[in-house]
């Protein structure tokens, strides 16, 4: 066993995991942040994306370890206030999703891919930047207008 | 996941000594591939290394004609690196197409080519430019380093430190993609140096090799249609559920041709 602490969505938690335990699991199970989803478990699907100081990881192939004193923020750690964050709207507001099971890894996404491209994404830069994230309901259409309205929302 | 112990090492030294006391240490890069393995139970070490925490494996530098990496740079970084994409902007194209940005933001050069995937990209890069592998021991040529399926030259106890890639403006990778996996069906990687041409293939047979019937093609007539009569085995070439032999030994052809377009 080993005790890890970091950061998730701004507070400081602790725990004593074994070495083996997955970032995804020790968020879902010890924390009981079931936001982050597994779909696949194999780092194909994408369900599990969160951020780890600040970029985009499959939290199914990172160990809880070695996530050890870094910032971790989840989709739980996005809305401020009660306000859904920009890009949470935008997926309200867009359609972009169904059954809502890759959601929280499509927004996570979403937003790291603003943060690396900018406010001002075309279609095309969107669906490569999806490559990541699948949706077996959508046809990533809604998704993908989603994403270009939330970009620009988060832009101001 | 069986389980195992865990160590961060600061130093190239710490790893060292970590690895030689372990009973069956294994490093971690950035685990993009080792942790799924280990998933499926495919590999079980008794110690895991990390190596996140060796700062002097994360640098890009650019010097005498040639840009060294560190073996823990992320695919990300190489592919945003100044120095890459102004030395060698094929290489730099290579890395942004490497499974998918959050697999990039982890995944290391150094764990991708230790593991020696016969379908990874850095490989064809390292025999198609030419690289030289550099290690806590040695320094290792690109064309001794990959021995075969998930085989390289490096002893139990030795660690890629860093890549050095010769400069090439003229060069091009071209691969014919997993549409799931990102891996390459096949990968040709092509350099167009002042007196030769180099092409490393990648995915195509069990191990990255050079294509020296398309080298000898190209030395005589750089263009396309050089690579038409040029006859390859098919008997060597891998054959799975993504593609027979004979699709593959197609796509190593079609993948030549269009390195060699975009270097005209």
């Amino acid at each position: 066993m080993v005790n890890v602490s970091m950061s998730v969505n701004g507070k400081s938690v602790t725990g004593e995991v074994e070495e083996r335990t997955l970032l995804v699991q020790f968020l879902r199970e010890n924390l009981r942040l079931t936001g982050t989803h597994i779909g696949c478990d194999t780092s194909q699907c994408g369900a599990c994306v969160v951020h780890v100081d600040g970029v985009s990881v499959k939290s199914c192939t990172m160990l809880a370890v070695q996530a050890n004193s870094t910032e971790v923020t989840t989709i739980e750690g996005l809305a401020a206030n009660g306000d859904l964050h920009p890009m949470q709207q935008a997926f309200k507001d867009n359609h972009g999703l169904q059954c809502g099971f890759c959601t929280p890894g499509m927004v996570m996404s979403a937003i790291d891919i603003v943060n690396r491209n900018g406010n001002d994404l075309d279609e095309t830069t969107v669906r490569k930047e999806l490559e990541g994230n699948i949706c077996r309901c959508t046809g990533y259409h809604n998704i993908v207008k989603s994403i270009q309205a939330g970009a620009k929302s988060m832009g101001g | 996941m069986y389980n195992f112990s865990f160590e961060k090492v600061k130093s190239v030294e710490e790893a060292v000594t970590a690895i030689q006391k372990a009973e069956d240490g294994k490093f971690v890069a950035g685990g993009q591939t080792m942790l799924p393995t280990m998933k499926h139970r495919l590999a079980g070490p008794s110690n895991i290394i990390d190596l996140s925490g060796v700062e002097s494996l994360t640098e890009i530098k650019a010097h005498n004609e040639c840009v060294t990496i560190g073996a823990m740079v992320t695919h990300r970084s190489v592919a945003s690196s100044p120095e890459v994409l102004r030395d060698i902007p094929a290489l730099a194209k290579l890395a942004g197409n490497i499974g998918d940005p959050a697999v990039r933001n982890r995944g290391t050069i150094g764990g991708s080519i230790a593991n020696n995937d016969p379908a990874a990209d850095y490989p064809a890069a390292i025999i198609g430019l030419g690289a030289t592998v550099n290690t806590n021991k040695r320094e290792i040529s690109g064309d001794d380093f990959f021995t075969g399926m998930f085989e390289t030259a490096l002893e139990e106890d030795e660690l890629i430190t860093s890549i050095s890639f010769p400069v090439a403006n003229v060069a091009a990778y071209m691969k014919f993609e997993n549409p799931a996996s990102r891996y390459a069906i096949v990968g040709v990687f092509l350099v167009k140096l002042s007196d030769n041409v180099r092409v490393g293939v990648t995915g195509a047979t069990a191990c990255v090799h050079r294509g020296r019937r398309l080298e000898d093609a190209l030395n005589k007539n750089f263009s396309p249609a050089a690579i038409d009569p040029v006859e390859l085995s098919v008997e060597e070439m891998n054959s799975d559920i993504h593609a027979s032999a004979e699709y593959r030994a197609h796509l190593v052809k079609v993948m030549t041709k269009r390195a060699v377009e975009a270097c005209n």
